[in-house]
């Protein structure tokens, strides 16, 4: 394969043995040449440099440890603060200078609350840091437990209590579900930061707001060149490069809209979101049930872990952006604008609904709401009754590709793009879509249920809100955004953060998006609307639509009743609204799990997260 | 040697210098992995373990002729380019894939190359007129270049650069000219800048942080701050065995792998340092000799280059320690903890007692 056959050159042996000698010689030259440049290399650092080196190695180690930079604190739009940071107190044990590490724990037990978790992290940590090296045992300890080592010092060698700034949430499970928490830091944090920056560091951003801002919150570590006793003591600071702190965030919540959400959806599980459509900001989100973020910033204890774990409605599961609830009514709008928009009806155009809806004679019917039907509606009565009929026949006569496509501007289907790790997309259904989920094709009759929001449409409540928002600010999509301004240490000018525009929804003839919106004014204002108990005396026009996911089939001719279904069977209800209608400054999404319908359950907690908003914003 | 005793009595042809030097520098090897390991003796058990593989690795091979030798080198050079293209496919590892998982254990195909390579280009070299054509050079570098290249892209640029070094070690033994050379040397110097560009990341990192250690010392200077402050403050004569504060506090990363000499300079000071230098000299100027006595051109050849390339390990890593060139995973020959560099110095060792065993006289 590499030889040349038929070729054998005639070699002179001594020649070459001669030519190999004088190169072996050579090579043998350059190799002592090498030798003598690393020997001088060894002579220079071992023999000239010893002294310095010497010192910084023998008894007096020098050390080089990082100073961790201060976390940025975390505010709501009027300042209130909403993650602090706070001095506290951990327990660290040097395995070096303990000489019996179990007896040791043992009388430390004694002294501090330590439990089965403390020492469980503290034998696994034990392999990841050096014998000399501090391991932390209990963190945040009481006063009295701080005060007991301190008397109890002199007979505990290797112990240490040492200060360090902790997390804090003084809003506790309010804000669970937006700012998220810290946590000790492990090793796949590692992964996704830049290690050195991290070695100071104990805490770290593991999910909401803390985790999403983590690189712009933690700051840049500082390096203190110390040196050190042969027990590992710190006796003077060499050189310090002081560590650049983390940014203040500003976030575009109101705590007091946010805990008119939360109090006002109670016990029930649910969620709520408003945002502000003239710029994307997100005023209020609520996920309930919530679960208190404080738990987990020192390390928290597997039982309480697993009771927030398996607590009924499971509240680690953010609802706003990761529930999936089908739309129901709510998205009529949007297909009523659909309509409107793409020239399939027109604004005159007007259904009779008799109860019942069929695509072909004695074929199945679906029905309407209301028991033999609302007779003549146009699409601004088909709103504020919430027509179904309407709905089908108009859903027939877009069919579902556009459907889809005129939809899927306002964001459905996919990510809203919140500035939150792990958001849910939801489904905005289409042939394709349902070609690839279930291999089948695309009927009529689920073309006609998704007129109304049902069948395989499913939105969260952050979608729902930035959809709403599109509709009441003239089609213009924005990525919602939480982070309303960060302000850097050391006084620097604050940087205003706008939520970017993303999409334009195309408006053809603007009194179409006006029909739409009237419809909905009318169902709160209207004689016959569905939420009329909404406006009750408001100080401003309030429009919005009402909403109930069905949670289970009902076989024709099935009646529900409300009161006859178990509360775990009940349809959610959901509820969009904004306000004041001429001069919308808020747009809130409600879904109350297992609500039954919409307007009893879901309006007024839109109405109270309302008030909040636009009564402070009335009286400036 | 001494001929009057019958081969079939089986004494097995080695060359008893080598043998004592080599066997030296082994002894200084395991004391220092339990010096730097901690003093763990199952650290040291093991590395035993893997040095008597070595070594019948070595046994074996210095009993098979060199012709023999020479007529399986075009296949054992395919073989191991074929193995190089199956790690890219099918290569395991964290970060860079070097290794081939064949069930029962994994190797590196890069390391069959640090042999396959001086042994092809003395296979090629051997039917030619020396000093080689440039005809001949075209040829003998497209053979250096592909698998270096395959190894570089692994990636794994310390490996690539031993086995087209050693390559080279071959075409210079074989006498190419000077002038060749030089204008070689001027297109490497020309293509630098190329390199860099075709370097990941963390590989420039690697130079910056040579260039620069005090510019990140907790991340990528601390090896060799630590490593330096080790090496200096054993001074003259050393802390003495198992007296290292610097490895005992564990300040020194890697230190039983590629750093175990900073341990041996921090507890033996310059003296021990300089004798082992000249310790491995020896292994060297021994291999070099035994070139000059073998048979033919292949033995020669491959004799002096595996005696070169061995020397290049030591100056890589004593530079690499006292922070004079950059950190690339080279380990202390026969020194270092580790298995599969040990196997692959000690079947070089064992190539060059072949030649020694087969020299010129003995026939």
């Amino acid at each position: 394969m590499f030889g040349h056959p038929g070729q054998q050159p005639i070699k002179n042996e001594a020649d070459e043995v001669r030519l190999f000698v004088s190169r072996a010689r050579i090579g043998l030259i350059i190799s002592l040449l090498c030798l003598l440049a690393i020997g001088s290399r060894y002579f220079y650092l071992q023999v000239i440099q010893h002294e310095e080196f010497s010192t910084r190695s023998d008894n007096n180690q020098v050390d080089v440890r990082p100073v961790p930079p201060n976390r940025g604190l975390i505010y709501d739009r009027r300042g209130r603060l909403l993650a602090e940071n706070i001095p506290a107190y951990r327990l660290e044990l040097t395995p070096e200078e303990v000489s019996d590490v179990e007896a040791t724990l043992g009388e430390l037990a004694a002294l501090v609350d330590i439990d089965q978790d403390d020492l469980d992290r503290f034998q696994r940590n034990r392999r990841h840091y050096r014998d000399f090296q501090g391991i932390p045992i209990v963190y945040n300890l009481s006063e009295q437990e701080v005060a007991r080592l301190a008397v109890n010092r002199h007979r505990l060698h290797g112990i240490e209590v040492v200060p360090y700034l902790s997390r804090h949430y003084p809003y506790g499970e309010l804000l669970t579900h937006v700012l998220g928490y810290v946590g000790r830091l492990d090793a796949d944090d590692l992964q996704s930061v830049d290690a050195g920056n991290y070695r100071g560091t104990s805490l770290i951003g593991k999910i909401g707001i803390e985790r999403f801002y983590e690189s712009t919150l933690h700051g840049i570590s500082g390096v203190e060149t110390v040196e050190i006793n042969s027990r590992g003591r710190v006796l003077k600071v060499i050189q310090r490069d002081d560590p650049v702190a983390g940014s203040d965030l500003v976030l575009s919540l109101d705590v007091n809209v946010q805990r008119a959400a939360h109090e006002t959806l109670g016990d029930r599980a649910g969620s709520v979101v408003a945002i502000d459509p003239r710029d994307g900001s997100v005023i209020a989100m609520v996920s309930r049930p919530a679960y208190d973020g404080n738990a987990f910033v020192n390390g928290i204890d597997s039982t309480t872990y697993q009771g927030i774990l398996n607590a009924p409605g499971r509240p680690l599961f953010n609802r706003s952006i990761n529930g999936g609830y089908e739309p129901g009514s709510t998205l009529k709008p949007f297909v009523g604008l659909a309509g409107l928009e793409l020239d399939v009806v027109d604004r005159s155009w007007r259904v009779f609904s008799n109860g019942e809806f069929f695509i072909e004679e004695g074929g199945r019917p679906y029905r309407d709401w209301k028991d033999g039907g609302h007779g003549w509606v146009g699409i601004e009565a088909a709103l504020e009754q919430s027509v179904n009929t309407y709905f089908y026949d108009l859903a027939l006569k877009l069919g579902i590709d556009r459907i889809h496509s005129y939809l899927s501007q306002f964001g459905f289907g996919r990510p809203t793009g919140i500035d939150l790790p792990g958001e849910g997309s939801g489904i905005l259904p289409s042939r394709d879509w349902k070609r690839g989920r279930y291999n089948e094709p695309w009927y009529p009759g689920e073309t006609v249920i998704s007129g109304i929001g049902q069948g395989f449409n499913v939105v969260t409540p952050m979608q729902l809100a930035t959809g709403v928002s599109a509709l009441v600010n003239g089609g213009t999509i924005r990525r919602p955004r939480l982070l309303f301004a960060v302000k850097p240490p050391g006084g620097a000018a604050t940087q205003r953060v706008v939520a970017p525009v993303i999409g334009e929804v195309p408006v053809s003839d603007p009194r179409d998006w006006q029909a739409i919106l009237e419809g909905m004014r009318l169902v709160v204002n209207g004689a016959r609307g569905t939420a009329r108990s909404v406006s009750l005396d408001a100080p401003y026009v309030i429009a919005g639509k009402t909403g109930t996911a069905q949670v289970y089939g009902l076989a024709a001719g099935e009646e529900y009743e409300e009161s006859e279904v178990a509360e775990n069977l009940r349809h959610h209800a959901l509820f969009v609204a904004f306000a004041p209608f001429d001069d919308p400054r808020i747009v809130v999404s409600v879904v109350v799990d297992h609500g039954g319908a919409g307007s009893t359950r879901a309006a007024p907690i839109a109405r109270a997260v309302l008030d909040a908003w636009l009564q402070q914003e009335w009286r400036p | 040697m001494k001929k009057w005793i019958p081969h079939w009595l089986g004494m097995p042809r080695l060359d008893p210098v080598m043998l004592l030097l080599i066997g030296l520098v082994m002894a200084v090897g395991l004391f220092m992995v339990y010096s730097a390991s901690g003093q763990n003796p199952a650290l040291v058990e093991r590395q035993a373990i893997r040095l008597g593989l070595g070594l019948v690795a070595m046994l074996v091979l210095s009993q098979v002729p060199p012709h023999i030798l020479r007529a399986w080198t075009p296949w054992l050079y395919l073989a191991g380019l074929i193995l190089l293209v199956a790690t890219w496919f099918f290569g395991v590892g964290r970060g860079a894939q070097r290794w081939l998982d064949l069930g029962i254990f994994r190797f590196q195909p890069s390391e069959i190359m640090k042999l396959a390579v001086p042994m092809m280009l003395a296979w090629y070299l051997h039917s030619r007129l020396l000093p080689p054509t440039l005809r001949d050079v075209a040829v003998a570098l497209a053979m250096i270049v592909a698998p270096a290249f395959l190894i570089a892209r692994q990636p794994d640029l310390g490996t690539a650069m031993l086995v087209a070094v050693s390559g080279g070690f071959t075409l210079f033994l074989a006498g190419i000219r000077w002038r060749v050379i030089a204008s070689m040397a001027g297109i490497a110097v020309a293509a630098a800048p190329l390199l860099w560009m075709g370097m990941k990341e963390y590989q420039r990192n690697r130079v910056r942080t040579f260039l620069d250690p005090d510019a990140d010392p907790l991340g990528q200077g601390w090896n060799i701050i630590q490593s330096k402050i080790a090496v200096g403050s054993g001074g003259l004569t050393g802390k003495g065995w198992l007296g290292g504060t610097q490895s005992r506090l564990e300040f020194i990363p890697e230190r039983h792998t590629d750093f175990i000499l900073a341990v041996f300079s921090e507890e033996f000071g310059f003296l021990g340092v300089a004798l082992l230098l000249l310790l491995y000299l020896a292994v060297i100027a021994r291999g070099l000799f035994v070139a000059s006595l073998a048979r033919d051109t292949y033995s020669r050849l491959l004799a002096g280059s595996l005696a070169l390339i061995l020397f290049v390990y030591v100056i890589v890593n004593g530079g690499m320690v006292s922070g004079l060139l950059p950190v690339v995973g080279v380990p202390l020959p026969l020194i270092s903890y580790g298995g599969t560099s040990a196997v692959t110095l000690l079947a070089s060792i064992g190539i060059m007692m072949s030649v020694y065993g087969h020299r010129k006289f003995i026939h």
